[in-house]
């Protein structure tokens, strides 16, 4: 089971490190709060953006199969896909049928979430991930840890030191603008010499049968403007009616991403370029599942804006690898128990529900109260542990009868300031361990009261 | 003249009792009827945070029937009231009476701008003053608008604080950051918790904040615990305890 407060401790014992990735995320908290402030109609567009959602998963199938059918007008090839596995099938068979061996990708979420790069890579591919953030991980042999800013984690220094080892750049140096420029020579080699380019899917429409990509790097453009074959890849959620909801969406998206009014490229692509081909693999992987569960259902609202990741104060101080999950954070720890509650159970708890997830999220997933909910979900499947649960018992047994509350806490005021430091802050007390306990009044509210009325 | 349950939530009787007592005086300053039911304890937070809808239950049956009875039911901590407002449908949903009680009952500062309409409050308070705006009570009672929210600005804290003589609000660089406490969050996450205090504590000192202010005496527990552990000279102090000496109109 991942284990998101003992990953969490680890990565707060790095004190200097924990607060510069708080600053760095806050700091684009920030940005998103200036970009939302400049639109008078922000929270109605929040709304709007909730509706169409809400509206969509009501009638899913029915937009996933006119989609289809205005995908296939276009001349783009549509694939079914029910799980990660056949996902991967898929896209191997494209490659494989044209003998391709060289695929450079753009930013999907969903491709980590089906786990495609080991899966080509171990078929003898070379898969190169072109957006800055992911090739660096990819070269690290990491995953994100971060769905908007793969590589938050990282500093300058650190990523001086891999391209140094891995691209020659000169030993020592860190300078943003240097790496950069390496990286954009390194990357357009890949470019050249791609046979096929894999995109993610930001939106596909349905009334036009398109798909609709956003980047800042135009490397999805490079990507599929260059090989013959674009693939892109999607989950069943993604998909929005009309071309006219899709303004909705590109307002909130960016601004709550990243605080840039819009992506520096939002490229629709609405069929093969001239004698190439198009594929989009339509993937569940789960989704159904969640779409059937009335509770968490909203959570495929999503549009991994990644601004419940910025705004998280626990997020913030534990960094996206203490999730142990493709996607982390806020929503993560909804999506991913999910999946497998037994092997996430603890996320769903790495949340004070303090609701800045919820306030923030651009299309009004209800995160902190879905949170709240999976607490008691877990308890049902047993996944949190007996101690646990038994203490929780014993308390609640407790305060549901006056007299021994008022025994209980008649006892721990008397006794508590009467035992040694050592024991009253013994390990096992967690509280104490950067904390004091409250000073231990003589008399309750309710014996202060008594003696007034006397 | 409306009779009023004043809920004082476990942790406060036990911990906090001059939070509970300044409480009571500024409600029976108002002139209104207050009552305490002593067969009170707790609001089923702790258990149903933790995801033990079923040891919460009994709670939130008891809370119906000691407060049923009342028009309105106020208690010193916006964490508690929410918890009856937007959790306790689940086990109180179709019971009679319980539709009144969600909606009569309110954290103090909202009662005081809501429901008793204090418009004006005398008195003095001349201290820097750093407002700890807690989660639920900013985001689930929305006593102020949350800075995630782009709607219309509004505090219904301040609008009373700022009415005091001498009273010094001082801005912070993150005005709604969790402070960290979060019930069992507080233990289970133990070192994500501590750190978010001791930020929350570094924007107060930076603002040369001499006093935390909040209705929320579990979040100020876990501030005053890492202030304290620090030997640092902040205070914390409930809301309550600055209105009491107040003349509310």
């Amino acid at each position: 089971m991942t284990d998101h407060a003992a990953k969490a401790a680890a990565f707060v014992a790095d004190e200097p490190r924990t607060h510069w990735h708080d600053q760095a995320l806050w700091f684009v908290r920030l940005k998103r709060d200036r970009q939302a402030a400049s639109i008078p109609e922000w929270e109605a567009l929040r709304t709007a953006a909730a509706s169409i959602k809400a509206h969509t998963l009501s009638r899913l199938a029915d937009y996933l199969e006119e989609f289809e059918r205005n995908a296939q007008a276009n001349g783009i090839k549509v694939h079914w896909a029910r799980d990660g596995a056949e996902h991967n099938e898929i896209v191997y068979r494209i490659l494989s049928e044209r003998g391709a061996t060289r695929l450079v990708k753009s930013k999907s979420m969903l491709t980590e979430e089906c786990h495609l790069n080991p899966y080509l890579e171990a078929r003898g591919i070379e898969v190169t991930d072109s957006d800055l953030g992911e090739r660096i991980v990819q070269l690290r042999h990491e995953p994100p840890s971060h769905i908007v800013l793969p590589a938050i984690h990282l500093k300058k220094e650190d990523i001086g030191d891999l391209f140094h080892e891995k691209l020659g750049t000169e030993a020592g140096a860190s300078d943003p603008k240097y790496l950069t420029e390496a990286a954009r020579r390194h990357l357009r080699e890949r470019f050249m010499a791609a046979e096929v380019g894999l995109t993610g899917v930001n939106f596909a429409i349905a009334e036009t049968g398109g798909v609709v990509v956003c980047t800042n790097e135009g490397n999805a453009d490079m990507g599929t403007g260059l090989p013959p074959v674009h693939i892109a890849c999607m989950g069943v959620e993604k998909i929005i009616p009309r071309l006219e909801d899709l303004g909705v969406f590109t307002r909130l998206l960016a601004r709550s991403a990243t605080g840039q009014p819009v992506t520096t490229y939002t490229s629709h692509f609405h069929g093969p370029v001239r004698g190439g081909e198009m594929h989009v693999v339509i993937v569940d992987n789960g989704r159904s599942a969640i779409l059937g569960n009335e509770v968490f259902r909203r959570s495929l609202s999503c549009i991994r804006c990644g601004a419940c990741m910025n705004t998280c104060p626990v997020f913030r101080r534990s960094g996206g690898y203490s999730y142990g999950y493709t996607v982390p954070g806020p929503i993560g720890s909804i999506l991913a128990p999910l999946r497998e509650p037994e092997k996430y159970g603890t996320l769903p708890f790495a949340s004070s529900l303090c609701g800045s997830c919820s306030d923030v999220c651009p299309v009004k997933i209800d995160l902190h109260h879905e949170l709240y909910e999976f607490r008691q979900e877990l308890v049902r499947k047993k996944v949190v542990p007996w101690s646990k649960r038994f203490g929780m018992a014993v308390l609640g047994f407790i305060l549901a009868r006056p007299w021994l509350y008022r025994l209980a806490g008649k006892l721990a005021r008397w006794i508590v300031p009467r035992l040694p430091r050592s024991l009253t802050y013994a390990r096992y007390n967690a509280w104490g361990r950067q904390r004091e306990l409250p000073a231990m009044p003589r008399e309750s509210f309710r014996d202060l009261i008594r003696k007034e009325s006397a | 003249m409306p009779k009023v349950g004043l809920f004082v939530p476990c942790y406060i009787d036990q911990l906090y009792p001059q939070v509970g007592i300044a409480t009571l005086r500024v409600l029976r300053q108002l002139g209104l009827d207050v009552d305490y039911p002593e067969e009170q304890t707790c609001c089923g937070q702790p258990m149903a945070n933790s995801g033990c809808a079923e040891d919460a239950r009994p709670l939130a049956e008891r809370f119906l029937n000691v407060f049923g009875r009342y028009d309105y039911v106020v208690a010193p901590s916006g964490s508690c009231v929410s918890m009856v407002r937007n959790h306790y449908a689940q086990w109180l949903k179709g019971k009679p009476g319980f539709d009144r009680l969600r909606v009569n009952t309110f954290e103090l500062c909202e009662y005081l701008v809501e429901i008793a309409h204090v418009a004006s409050v005398d008195g003095d308070f001349p201290r820097r003053v750093g407002l700890l705006m807690s989660c639920h009570g900013l985001r689930e009672l929305r006593l102020a608008r949350s800075s995630e929210r782009m709607d219309a600005p509004f505090n219904k804290v301040r609008q009373l604080l700022a009415q005091l003589r001498g009273i010094e609000l001082v801005e912070v660089t993150r005005p709604d950051e969790c402070c960290g406490f979060g019930g069992t969050f507080a233990v289970n996450e133990e070192a994500v918790s501590c750190m978010m205090g001791r930020d929350r504590i570094a924007d107060f000192e930076s603002a040369k904040a001499e006093v935390i202010a909040g209705y929320d005496m579990s979040c100020l527990m876990h501030l005053d615990g890492l202030i304290r552990r620090a030997r640092k000279p902040l205070k914390v102090l409930h809301v309550a305890e600055i209105l009491q000496g107040a003349k509310l109109a």
